[in-house]
């Protein structure tokens, strides 16, 4: 181990970085996880994130969820560069018309199991933008959703949580 | 009803140009914003202008009947009205005359029908199919060249855009921008909206600036009504809009970082970013600062800023690592510059333009609240990615100062207006973001709801900026030219 990654480290345990309670739960709730994707997903849970018009602080807590502090790729959550190499598509924003087509060859670009999870009140129905002339509002009218994980933005600690729950089951 | 910051000028068809052209090289100013309203009878068109040594807002105005709904392009004179002539002409349908560009901006032909206009009055949702016409890139041809599409979705997790590089072995030789993806009518769903209801929507605009848009909105609203705002308050929004800054400005420090594969400074970035997120969770119960600015002041008041010795302290670690390693600041420097003339150009203003050596920040001698703090902006002239990572360096350490001296400077007393109003009229908000000057012009009519809000990013204009700076890198150097500009989808294609 490094000097720098010593470093690191003896940060996130003095607690510097967030409430000495949540890195536990981060910790607990993470080796969970783990064990159901050893079991369900040989080990490696990977994940394709699209944007179809966020206010960009969804995104911004998926990043959140990979830094040190949560490194949710510890526990076998990987964000993929291609749909190709998806389980699943991570869907946040409330799908704007110019968004429609790269959605849904997104999709079907990706292999079996094509699970689809939406990120954050927009990709649930439009949410705030909802009446919008050009929003199509809600992605589960355009792909079979099997999870939401609600909020705006949702925490990076909720969004661990809201995987666990749909991988344990 | 006049502010002492604004001055409107009412032009004719004949001579709006001219006006135009005085006020913008009088005042240095490129057009900050250029918009339309509709009126009973006409349309007015607005264009706005900064003098930074007057300290006032300029706006030339011309009113076009809705029957013959064109008017002269400046364009040709005044480059950095183009954009805002297109939009005009795609968002009201009212024809920029000697614009030649009359591809759209955001209502993408693929999907969107032609002559539906979503910002008249009138508008309704069009039943008509899309026109189809396919989006003409600009196209290099030659011996060896050849074009690289990219996105709208990305490798990384990031927004949609989508970028057409046409390269000549390695170097690009022109990139084009093609955005829009992020499209939410944002403008046309703030009508009719009584402003209290329309604060959370404005913080929706463009996320990580959800105190700077939502800041500049009120600050409109506040001005028509003569909303006093108790100094408590302002104060609070300021030290919100610093940790808006700081969060925003060491994320990309990080973002650099990594991508030119140096990870350990990333990841302490991205250390003390969530570090500032626990901060903001605890003073305000919002990571990213949400529900707070409210008309007349603030949602709820602050508790202390401790944390913020040890955040400097990480910061101080994480300068040192990136400023003392050669081979980053090889890859930094003189990467990705953008000239100052060609910023000045494109209205390029902000942090990206005060890399450039545009010497303009709100900060200085137009927010209130700041005139007091004596707040020196930091320029460099290189224009280059170790630029646009100084400027950050020195507004992460600013907005800290920024924010002790703020903490000085905070009295007791009320966080809410007692005399809150919404009524007829109009005014610009604004405020400096961490990406630069944010604008709302907002109208309220008789019944003191929005009539028209137009919203004006800072990545609107700088976009270009980046399709400028990249010529003659090469591909793999655009993710770290990206990330020094750092621009939102959202922002721009609101
Ligand atoms: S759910 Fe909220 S945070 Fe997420 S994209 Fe929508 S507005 Fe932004």
């Amino acid at each position: 181990m490094s000097t720098l990654d010593k470093l690191l480290l003896c940060r996130l345990r003095k607690g510097i970085v967030t409430v000495p309670v949540e890195i536990q739960k981060v910790e607990q709730m993470g080796a969970e996880l783990k064990k159901a994707i050893n079991a369900r997903f040989r080990r490696s849970f990977n994940i394709r994130e699209v944007d179809t018009g966020s206010c960009g602080i969804c995104e911004a807590e998926i990043i959140a969820a990979n830094n040190p502090v949560y490194d949710v790729a510890r526990f076998g959550v990987n964000f993929v560069a291609s749909p190709r190499h998806a389980d699943a598509l991570l869907v946040t924003g409330p799908v704007g018309k110019n968004m429609l087509l790269a959605l849904q060859k997104t999709y079907d670009a990706m292999p079996e199991p094509k699970l689809v999870i939406t990120l954050g009140d927009c990709a649930l129905d439009g949410g705030i933008f909802k009446e919008s002339y050009y929003v199509e509002g809600g992605v589960s009218k355009i792909l079979p959703v099997t999870l939401h994980i609600p909020g705006c933005p949702p925490t990076p600690l909720e969004i661990i949580e809201a995987l666990l729950g749909l991988l344990k089951q | 009803m006049t502010h002492k910051d604004e001055v409107y000028i009412e032009a004719a068809a004949d001579n709006f140009g001219a006006l135009c052209l005085s006020l913008h090289k009088e005042h240095c100013s490129p057009v900050m914003g250029m918009f339309a309203r509709e009126l009973k009878d006409d349309y007015r068109i607005y264009c706005a202008f900064i003098s930074v040594k007057l300290k006032k807002w300029f706006f030339a105005t011309l009113d076009i009947p809705k029957d013959n709904p064109q008017f002269p392009s400046i364009a040709k004179e005044i480059y950095s009205a183009n954009l805002f002539e297109r939009e005009i002409r795609e968002m009201f349908g009212i024809n920029p005359i000697g614009n030649p560009d009359n591809r759209r901006l955001r209502l993408h032909e693929e999907v969107w029908p032609k002559g539906s206009f979503p910002l008249r009055k009138d508008f309704v949702p069009p039943k008509e199919k899309p026109e189809g016409r396919e989006y003409p890139f600009a196209k290099v041809e030659g011996e060896g060249v050849f074009e690289v599409p990219v996105g709208p979705v990305h490798a990384g997790i990031i927004g949609p855009g989508h970028f057409r590089f046409s390269v000549a072995g390695e170097p690009i030789v022109n990139l084009e921008l093609r955005l829009g993806f992020s499209h939410r009518g944002v403008e046309k769903l703030l009508e009719n909206k009584i402003p209290s209801a329309a604060v959370r929507l404005t913080e929706c605009v463009a996320g990580d600036s959800a105190v700077a848009h939502s800041w500049a909105f009120c600050h409109a609203v506040e001005k028509i009504g003569g909303i006093k705002v108790p100094e408590r308050a302002a104060i609070i929004r300021a030290i919100l809009l610093e940790l808006e800054r700081m969060y925003n400005h060491v994320a990309d420090i990080g973002g650099m970082a990594i991508d030119v594969g140096f990870s350990h400074p990333a990841a302490l970035a991205s250390i003390i970013k969530e570090s500032i997120h626990s901060l903001n969770q605890r003073l305000t119960g919002s990571r990213f600062l949400k529900g707070i600015n409210v008309i007349g002041g603030v949602a709820r008041d602050i508790g202390n800023l401790d944390g913020l010795d040890s955040i400097m302290a990480d910061f101080k670690d994480l300068k040192g690592i990136l400023l003392s390693s050669v081979s980053f600041l090889d890859r930094v420097e003189p990467t990705g510059i953008l000239r100052r003339e060609t910023a000045e150009n494109l209205g390029v203003t902000g942090l990206a333009g005060r890399a450039s050596g545009i010497a303009i920040d709100l900060r200085q001698g137009f927010m209130e609240t700041y005139n007091k703090l004596d707040y020196k902006l930091s320029t460099y002239s290189s224009g280059d990615c170790l630029a646009r990572l100084k400027i950050r360096i020195d507004e992460f350490e600013g907005s800290a100062k920024l924010i002790r001296r703020l903490l000085e400077n905070l009295p007791q007393g009320e966080i809410l207006a007692s005399d809150i109003n919404f009524k007829e009229g109009y005014s610009l908000g604004y405020v400096e973001g961490w990406r630069g000057p944010v604008l709302y012009w907002v109208n309220l009519d008789g019944e003191g709801k929005i009539d028209r809000c137009k919203i004006i990013d800072p990545s609107f204009r700088s976009w270009q900026g980046l399709s400028y700076a990249v010529l003659g890198e090469i591909i793999p150097d655009f993710p770290l030219c990206n990330k020094s500009f750092d621009l939102s989808y959202p922002g721009g294609d609101l």
